[in-house]
């Protein structure tokens, strides 16, 4: 029987000829990766194994991202933590405040993760790295920790939904909206379990930025991975950032999926997510009127150079609503310098944003930006739940960079081809 | 394994932002954990859950981050099952690992109540409803699965070389 793009990766890496969804596997990994929150708890439970040194210094990574620059004293306490484990065990990927990213930006920039790999991390959006071709799923602390003392972990092989994409995405209209056009579609548990492949002519339209985009929120359709065919832009990101050979997978013709389902880009219109799910989806034509007090661009999920340039095209030259505050947050240094050297960063500043170093912050709720009770944020990050960033009684609507910039000159959730017309 | 205690109950797509706010996660320490444990959908949790308490949820439970600090801080917080209709992968992966006790069961998250006294027996596969007299049948845990639990969890399961 035929495999899956995502099945024949597990097969390779568990040296099986075969495997078929609900197969328990043993994989090997190439690379386990944790953050500044998972990582604590990932290095207690792997001191309790009481192995000497980590399967391979090269394959584990640490970044320093969801409350770093350190946001308090325990934040420190947890940092310097990650920091003392990397060097006593030598790792060779740890990256701290001035090298650091936001991970799942920070890996696939680094070329530290290419197609064909399988990839786990302590944290849920490791799935953006399927948007190259790579098996990635997240894990918990205790899954990190037995991965960096064996370099393997088990799964139960997924079973997949096949997104056929046809056609190309118009003009202000990203991955962001499509991966929400998605969601709102099948629901927050609509893949559970299962495997997001997304194949069909389509895909070569789609920058490799809004393919991670896309992958990096399977999550939020309670997928276990999303997954991308391999193409020649795909392969040009890969060569242009690291030396190894992509092994390329791809779907075998009588592959089973539980579902097919067809997206015609040329469809998908500006797409909000509404308190507190990411599958409550408007178009932005149905949003009504939303007043707004916070604007936050950046994130894993839309925290790359592409989402910056998109929301800098309709900030430029105008400025942001006087009772609202734009945060924005590039994903990595790299990301930073470019848009400081092509003059973004000073388009942000004119209109009245203020620009932050790389950080998950606001996110999560951690820090840079928390919401008070009755205040509304639009966000371009990827999960708008009760608390998420900050009060019970605060909300997040979670839109794209062209969105959110909009957004923050109208004051309201707007529709940025309507702010471009006039 | 056998468990009995009183139900406490919660709806569908249950997320790990509301089972331990990510205000809380500059701590590792189980007992602080526990303390801010579901405060976020329910204020009086801690107030009413006693040791040995079984959480009753819909759909979807433990979705969001994979932060193992969610059923970290269910454990510690006393509950010693979870029963739900489905769970978030992660989630499930996470109460394997570190040895909370959790089973999908669609037909008793419906037949049980807030406050009802529950029975559950995984081995037997039934979940008994000692309110209402009710039971309901389970499926028993993949044996990969119970190599893990009978060795107290993964760490357990590498150290004693059930995984290797």
């Amino acid at each position: 029987m035929g495999m899956t793009m995502s099945q024949k990766i597990l097969a390779h890496h568990a040296g099986l000829e075969q495997v078929s969804a609900g197969d328990l596997v043993l994989v090997s990994v190439d690379r386990v990766l944790g953050n500044d929150i998972t990582s604590p708890v990932a290095i207690r439970e792997y001191e309790k194994i009481g192995q000497a040194g980590v399967f391979d210094k090269d394959k584990v990574t640490m970044v320093m991202d969801h409350f770093a620059p350190n946001k308090d004293i325990k934040a420190a306490v947890q940092c310097k933590m990650c920091r003392d484990f990397c060097g006593k065990e030598e790792i060779t990927h740890f990256y701290d405040v001035g090298r650091m990213g936001i991970e799942h930006a920070l890996l696939p920039e680094k070329g530290l993760v290419i197609a064909g790999d399988v990839v786990i991390g302590a944290d849920s959006h490791t799935c953006t790295y399927g948007a190259l071709g790579a098996f990635s799923t997240g894990v918990g602390s205790t899954d990190m920790a037995c991965g960096m003392a064996t370099g393997k972990t088990w799964f139960k092989v997924p079973s997949a939904i096949k997104f056929v994409l046809r056609g190309k995405l118009n003009r202000y209209v990203s991955g962001k909206d499509v991966i929400l056009h998605i969601i709102g579609k099948i629901g927050v548990d609509g893949a559970l379990y299962k495997s997001m492949e997304f194949v069909g002519e389509g895909v070569s339209s789609l920058t490799v930025y809004d393919r991670l985009t896309i992958a990096n929120m399977a999550i939020e359709a309670g997928a276990k991975n999303g997954i991308f065919e391999v193409d020649e832009r795909t392969l040009e990101y890969i060569r242009e950032r690291s030396d190894r050979e992509p092994l390329i997978f791809t779907a075998d013709e009588d592959a089973e999926y539980d579902e097919v389902i067809e997206i015609d880009l040329d469809e998908i219109t500006p797409t909000v997510a509404f308190p507190h799910l990411p599958e409550n989806t408007r178009t932005i034509d149905n949003v009504g009127e939303v007043m707004i007090d916070q604007v936050v661009i950046g994130s894993c999920t839309n925290g790359h150079y592409k989402d910056l340039a998109e929301a800098a095209e309709i900030l430029r030259g105008r400025k942001i609503a006087s009772w609202v505050r734009a945060i924005v947050i590039p994903a990595t240094q790299d990301i930073y310098l470019r848009a400081m050297e092509d003059g973004l960063l000073k388009i942000f500043i004119e209109a009245g944003c203020v620009v932050s170093t790389p950080t998950c912050g606001p996110c999560l709720g951690g820090y840079m930006g928390i919401l008070a009770a009755g205040e509304r944020a639009v966000a371009t990050t990827n999960r708008n739940f009760v608390g998420r960033m900050g009060d019970v009684k605060s909300e997040v609507y979670l839109a794209s960079p062209a969105v959110a910039a909009a957004s923050a000159i109208a004051g309201k959730i707007a529709d940025p081809r309507e702010i471009m017309k006039g | 394994m056998n468990f009995k205690g009183k139900a406490i109950k919660y709806g569908d797509n249950v997320d790990t932002d509301v089972i331990i706010p990510a205000r809380y996660l500059n701590t590792i320490d189980i007992k602080e954990l526990a303390s801010h444990c579901m405060e976020d959908i329910d204020l009086e949790f801690r107030s009413k859950v006693e040791a040995g308490d079984i959480m009753i949820a819909g759909s979807n439970f433990g979705c969001g981050s994979s932060r193992e600090h969610a059923p970290i801080a269910i454990k510690a917080s006393g509950i010693s099952l979870v029963i739900a209709k489905s769970f978030a992968r992660i989630f499930y992966r996470n109460s394997i690992n570190i040895g909370l006790a959790i089973i999908e069961c669609p037909e008793a998250v419906d037949g049980i109540s807030e406050n009802d006294r529950v029975e559950a027996d995984l081995d037997a596969g039934i979940i008994t409803n000692l309110t209402t007299g009710a039971s309901f049948k389970t499926k028993p845990f993949p044996e990969f699965i119970q190599k893990i639990i009978n060795a107290g969890g993964l760490i357990e399961s590498i150290k004693n070389g059930s995984i290797k």
